[in-house]
Order: structure tokens, then sequence, then C-alpha cells
């Protein structure tokens, strides 16, 4: 045997055993993707200029603060549109004393600045509100992990995609609503105290003092899914926020049997602030909001001291156990919306399974069958390579962690009926070389290397394609690229190289080779 | 030896102009569909919009899911049978209600009818404005970047008549598949266009091998006064063989995958099933005959001989 066979033979050796190697715990060892295992696919929008209007929120009311204490008087003081802050003075006698106030806050330019009349304006720089919706997508990003790691999935996906979209993927969840829930939810933890002096009829009726606002508790009926809403009038000015937050537990309700609370605890500011707020303002409300919404506000009895407080509302203990965790994981630094959202549930994820690997099997009886019909004992050999093929197209996907889809199977599928292509051009070929007249081994050596190129070029633009689907495709379709992909790709071994070799074996020891069973 | 065709010499290029005419009744049927439907039926891929896959215990009647979801004001959404009779999807456009809202309706709904309460919500997708807008540009982009990398690639292999006549071809393909898509009362999903690229890819193939066997035999021997038109129709013939061969067993998978895939992949399957079709009659009817009338053309107008495909 000559020592080129033996080589060849060692890649091939190597080429299956390390296939092998690769499936060789047989426990799972392909990612099924969300289509096929069950699971939610979520792409979440955050809606970042909301970060960046919150942001200048809190900076006009710091610029307010600070104006009021160096005792300069304001006609007006507003954020327009997303990062402008428009101020409009008293008297312009102040006019340099604000321009040193401003100076301050290094994040604003001014611009139209108008000092007769008093008026300027903060505009914030183009690379801050850059900045700040960047951050806001990287805050949420983290948040968002943070949560779903304490809601406990098993190797959830969440990942940035573009400037402002979150990816998440959580495969074999059960209760798809309770999920979203948990991560779109804002978890904007405010404690404000109620405007004890505008009465709710009258507020409701429009007539609001600049400072307050009406909020609404949801009470919603367990039985009839009835929601009722009930109004309070709420000072807008936040006293303290759940940031100051180090610890959210679930506990009984003692005055509601069956039913839940959280208990949280603040950081040491926290505690210094909800001290000196409840010492300020013994006998007054104070409401505890969650995104808007009141969940209760308790009579201030006295000054509270240790920093503790519960929340309360009716809770299950699901939802009171997940209302701690995003208190825990942190509010979200800007809303987030919903943009795509495919919820699979395990059952028909079994089905497609089922379906995908009748699919396969029998395009690979067909196809297997066919070739054998057709080119006899060559037909085997492309077969044998064809099983060959599959392998690799499997080891290779456990190998690299490639996630298998439900399109994913129909492109192994397709593989089946593509790789042999490669076999059909060079057996074609094998044929006219015999029919000219040449002896099977040159028929079989010219064959080969005159299918060569074509081999290539027919692989080369189906893999093109396949490349451009991967770029282009989300999850599923991705998922079909990459088994056409790594199908196609391994077929060039095993219908090329390995079926050569095969030949060589079968028809190249024998000195006298009658003819070629093709 | 069992062969398909023994030395088959059928005058292919010679009957090309009826090629063309039936390729353009094909597409104008395609096309005419297209228009009278008011565009491709996209699916929420690129459209936008809500589908719950529900899963009933007995096969229901579509008037009484219908009629269930009128009272939490559903009632004009499309309601399909999914492949099965206990198997329905719910499609709802943008706007309607979030898909949040709509599975808790639809649940709701299906709960308070007893003949439909028995039944598990399998599926729940729900695709917003921005991403499917984003995903119908994106698509447009797929499209074309396969088309023309095809292109350069063939142009790079032969010339760049043989490239312009293979994309024209490949296009051609991807017409016939729409418009059967259209015919059929399919939707244009995402899978869709998936099998739509690998069309391109694909399809390429066979138009490659005739080119590669015109080239082979125009460095070797011309007999002569043949013409450029004998030439091709020569290579199309001794290249059918494998033409059809390998189309023959993509057709094979591509079918098993119809009939055995399951619904979520029938739409899928069936333009890769079309696509392999029309991708082998358009290697011998279009690419091949493309190239002939475009060189005959120049020829013409030239009036002296140029080689077409025939760069080494």
């Amino acid at each position: 045997m000559p020592r080129r066979l033996w080589a060849r033979l060692a890649v091939v050796a190597v080429v299956v055993l390390g296939s092998l190697w690769f499936l060789y715990p047989p426990k799972k060892p392909i990612n099924l993707g969300l289509d096929l295992q069950g699971g939610i696919h979520l792409v979440l929008g955050v809606e970042t200029h909301k970060h960046v209007q919150s942001q200048t929120d809190r900076a006009a009311e710091d610029l307010k603060g600070s104006l009021e204490r160096k005792g300069i008087a304001l006609k007006r003081i507003a954020r327009e549109g997303e990062a402008v802050i428009a101020v409009e003075l008293a008297s312009p006698q102040t006019w340099n004393d604000v321009l040193t106030v401003t100076s301050e806050f290094q994040r604003f330019e001014r611009r139209d600045e108008d000092q007769a009349a008093g008026r300027l304006k903060l505009v914030m720089s183009e690379r801050q509100v850059q900045q700040l919706r960047d951050d806001a997508v990287r805050q949420g990003l983290e948040t968002i992990r943070n949560r779903v790691d304490q809601f406990g999935v098993a190797e959830p996906t969440i990942t940035r995609q573009g400037t402002d979209r979150i990816l998440i993927q959580l495969p074999g969840v059960q209760d798809p609503a309770r999920a979203k829930a948990l991560i779109g939810k804002t978890a904007l933890l405010e404690f404000k105290l109620l405007d004890d002096r505008t009465p709710v009829e009258q507020a409701l009726a429009g007539q609001l003092p600049d400072a307050s606002e009406v909020l609404y508790r949801r009470d919603v009926d367990r039985q009839t899914k009835a929601e009722r809403k009930v109004p309070y009038v709420v000072q807008k000015r936040t006293l303290l926020t759940g940031a100051e937050l180090t610890r959210a537990e679930v506990q009984a309700d003692p005055n509601s049997p069956g039913g839940w609370q959280v208990s949280i605890e603040f950081n040491a500011t926290g505690t210094r602030i909800f001290g000196e707020v409840t010492e300020q303002s013994v006998g007054k409300l104070l409401a505890i909001i969650l995104d808007g919404n009141v969940y209760s506000a308790p009579r201030i009895n006295e000054r509270i001291p240790g920093g503790r407080a519960v929340i309360t509302g009716q809770f299950t203990i699901e939802e009171a156990r997940d209302l701690a965790i995003v208190l825990r994981a942190g509010a979200l630094p800007a809303p987030v919306v919903i943009l795509e959202e495919r919820t699979v549930g395990p059952s028909l994820g079994a089905d497609s399974i089922r379906q995908g690997l009748i699919a396969i099997s029998a395009s690979a009886v067909i196809v297997f069958v066919f070739m054998l019909f057709y080119y006899r004992l060559s037909g085997l050999i492309a077969n044998v390579g064809l099983g060959l093929n599959l392998l690799m197209l499997i080891a290779c996907m456990a190998a690299f962690g490639a996630t298998l889809t439900l399109p994913g199977i129909a492109g192994i599928a397709l593989t089946i009926g593509m790789a042999v292509d490669t076999n059909i051009l060079i057996f074609e070929r094998i044929r006219e070389e015999l029919k000219v007249g040449k002896t099977p081994r040159s028929a079989i050596e010219a064959g080969f290397r005159r299918a060569f190129t074509i081999v290539v070029d027919t692989h080369a633009t189906v893999l093109v394609t396949a490349m451009i689907l991967y770029n282009f495709g989300t999850g599923p379709v991705r998922g079909f690229a990459v088994s056409l992909f790594v199908g196609l790709a391994a077929s060039l071994f095993s219908a090329y190289f390995f079926s050569r070799l095969l030949f060589d074996l079968l028809y190249g020891r024998r000195q006298k080779v009658a003819q070629v069973s093709i | 030896m069992i062969q398909l065709f023994v030395n088959p010499n059928y005058n292919f290029i010679g009957r090309r102009r009826w090629a063309y005419i039936l390729s353009a009744i094909f597409i104008a049927v395609g096309l005419v569909s297209m228009v009278a439907k008011g565009g491709l039926r996209y699916d929420i891929d690129f459209a936008g919009g809500t589908l719950v896959q529900v899963r009933f215990a007995e096969p229901p009647r579509i008037e009484k899911i219908r009629a269930s979801l009128a009272t939490v004001q559903l009632g004009d959404s499309i309601i399909q049978e999914f492949g099965d009779p206990r198997e329905f999807i719910i499609r709802l456009p943008l706007g309607a209600a979030t898909a949040e809202e709509v599975s808790r309706r639809v649940q709701g709904a299906l709960a308070g009818d007893a003949s439909l309460a028995k039944s598990e919500i399998r599926r729940v997708e729900f695709v917003g404005p921005q991403v499917g807008k984003d995903l119908q540009l994106q698509a447009v982009y797929a499209v074309l970047t396969g088309l023309v990398c095809i292109l350069l690639y063939i142009a790079f292999r032969f010339d760049l008549k043989g490239g312009v006549a293979a994309i024209v071809a490949v296009f051609h393909d991807v017409l016939v598949s729409l418009g059967a898509l259209s015919l059929t009362n399919r939707d244009f999903s995402l899978t869709v266009l998936a099998a739509l690229l690998t069309i391109i890819g694909y399809s390429v193939n066979d138009t490659i091998v005739a080119y590669d066997r015109l080239r082979e035999n125009r460095g070797k021997f011309v007999p002569k006064g043949q013409t450029f038109e004998q030439q091709m129709n020569t290579a199309i013939n001794q290249t059918l063989s494998r033409t059809v061969l390998t189309a023959l067993t993509v057709f094979f998978s591509t079918a098993i995958l119809l009939v055995f895939g399951g619904k979520v992949l029938e739409d899928m399957a069936f333009t890769l099933f079309v696509g392999v079709i029309t991708g082998t009659y358009s290697t011998v009817y279009i690419a091949g005959a493309l190239v002939v009338d475009w060189t005959n053309w120049v020829e013409g107008k030239l009036g002296k001989p140029k080689k077409a495909v025939a760069k080494a």
C-alpha cells in the first residue's frame, strides 16, 4: 500500500474519532434553539431618551436648588425637549451670579443667552447625550441579567443588539407572562408625601398645584380580575428611591391572612434620609410608589430610625417574590418596550423535533436508496460518505456550540440532498471517461481530477449565500444557515476526499480492474 | 448501468423562444396574482403583529372560535387551521393590543367557552412595527447581496456575460417562486426568505456546470462550422444528466420536507421545492440561452465572432 494512502487513512481516522469524541458524552451534545426546546425570545427596546430626560430633570432640579440657595429668584425653569433646560430669571441683575452657578454644570453648554431679558438655555452636549443613552442600555442589560439570574433560568442569553436593543432568550421557561413582567418592569420605587391640602375631588377636576400630581392605586379583585383605581394626590418631589435599598425580602402579611408583603431595608444614606423625612413629616401620609402606581400610603406615626419599611399590596407569594427580586436588582434606568416576542411551548417544540427527525431520516433513506440503485457500489461509497458527512455535521455543531433550530433541521435534510451532488458530479464524469475508453483506474483518476473545480465552484456559491443568511438572520434562520454551511463544508471532505480514498482502496491495489461498478 | 439519458441531443437552445414565452407566462401569472392580492402576503416577521397558536382537545369549528374571540373584541382576527384539525393559528394586525394583552384575552375567551376550554396555547409571537420594518429592509439587502456575490463569482470564474445571464436566471427563479407563493396563498416569512437565498446559491450550480463544460469543449476542439449556439446546446446536453440528477436528490429532500417537515416548515419547504424545479429549468433554458442571444447580438453588431464564457 503506498504511503500517501496511509496518510489519507490517518486523516479520515482522526476526523472520525474527533467527531465521535465531541459527541461522546451523549447527554445533550447539541444546543437546541428556543423553537425546539420551548422558551421565550424577547427583543426589548430601551427608551433611552427617557433616561436623558430624567437626568436633565434631575439637573434642572439641582440647578434650581443651587440658585435658590444663592438667593437668585427664578421666573421659570423647565426642561425643553430631551436635554435642554430653559432658565428665566426674575431679574436680569443676577445674571453674572447665574453664569457662575451654571458653569458648575459641566455636562451642559450655555446657549441662546439673552442678558437683557434674563433668559438662557443649558444644552447637554451631544456626546453626553450619547453617553447617557449608552449607559441606559448597559445598565438596563446588567439589571435584567441580575433579575434573570435571581429568577433562576438555566442558560439564559442576554445580549445587546444594535444601539438600543436588548435580546433575551430564556429556554424552558414555563410561565412567559411572569417572566416578562419580571424583566420588563422598570421597578422604580419612590417615596413621596401625599399632598394633604388638595382634596382628591378638586385634583380630579383639574385644579392641581404645580408641585402635585394624581397617582392611582390599582386594586385587582382576585376572583373577577376586575380592576379598581383609587386616586391619590401626591407631591411630585421624590424623597427617596429604591436606589438606596440594600435588602428586599418576602414576608407573610400580618394584616391579610394568606397574603404576602415585601420588607425592605435601606443603606446608610437611605436610612438617614428616611429618618429625616419621617421626623419632619410625623402625622403625614407617605406614599410608596412603584412605577407610578401607589401601593400604599401609611401614616407616619413617629420618626423611623432603622431604615426599614414594608410594601403591601395583597400580593401572592409569587408576586411578592418577583417584586423582591426586581427591588434587589434595582430599577431600570429607562423603561423598556417589547419590540419582538416569540414564545414556544415545550409541546410544540417536541412535535417539531419529531417531525424534523422524520424528515431527516426519510430524506436520508430516499437519497441513500437512490444512490445505491443508480450507481451501485459507487453509490454505496457515496452513501458511506453521506454518513460521515452527517456525523461531521453534528459533531461540528456540538464542538462549536452552535444552536440547532427547526429551520436548521430543514437545513440538514437539505444538506443530505446537496451533499451527494458532489458524488454525482464526480461519478458522471467517471462514466464519461469510461465511455471514451479509459481504463477504470485512469477514469476514476480523471473523474475526480476534472470534477474538482466544479465541486469547489458549486460549494462556493451555496456557502456564500449561507454566510449572507447567517449575517442577516436571527435565531431560527441563523440555525438554518449554520447547518447548511457546516453540512456543505463537511461534504467537501466526505464526498470528495473520503470517497476518493474509498475508490483508491477498492480499485487501486488490484492490478487488474476489469470494470467499475458505477 | 442505469442511465437517465443516453447520449442526449435535445435541441434546447433552438427552442429557446418557447422557453422565454413560457417563463414570461409563469412570471406574469405570479405577478398578476401578487397584484390582485395586493402584494405578497407578509408574515408577521415582516408585517408586524401578533400570532397565537392554539391546540384544542377536540376539533372545534372556526365560527365557534371566532364567536368566542368576538367576546373579547378580537372577532376580526385571521383564524386558520394549522396542519391539524385541532390546531389553529390566530393572527392579529399591529396596533390591536400588546402580545401580552392578546394572549391573555385569547386565553380568557377560550376558557369562557366550555367546548373550547380544553386548549393549550403553544406559541405566541409578536413583532413590533420597527422590527418588521428593519427586517423588510434587511431582507432586500440580503437578496441583493446574494445576487451580487453570485454575479461577481461567476464573472470572476467565467466572464461577465455568463455572470449576468446566470443572475437573470436566478432572478427568474426568485420571481417564479414568489409567484408560486402568492398563487398558493402562502405567507412571505423569514424562513421563506432563507429558502429564496438558498435557491439563489443553489440554482446557479447547474449553470456553472454547463458553463464549465462549454469552456472545456472550446478549449479542446471545436468542429468546423459549429456555431456558438450549437456549442452551448452540446454543453447543456452533455451535462444534462448531471443537472437533472443533482436536482433530483435535492428535489427528494425538499419534497420530503414538504410532506413530513410539519406545518411550521411548510412554506419554507414549498419555496425550496419550487425553486429547485425552476432552478433546473432556468439553467437549461434561461442562463445558456441568454448567453447565446447576447453573444449573437454582439456578434451581429460587431460583425465578427466573439467568444463568450470561453476565456480561461
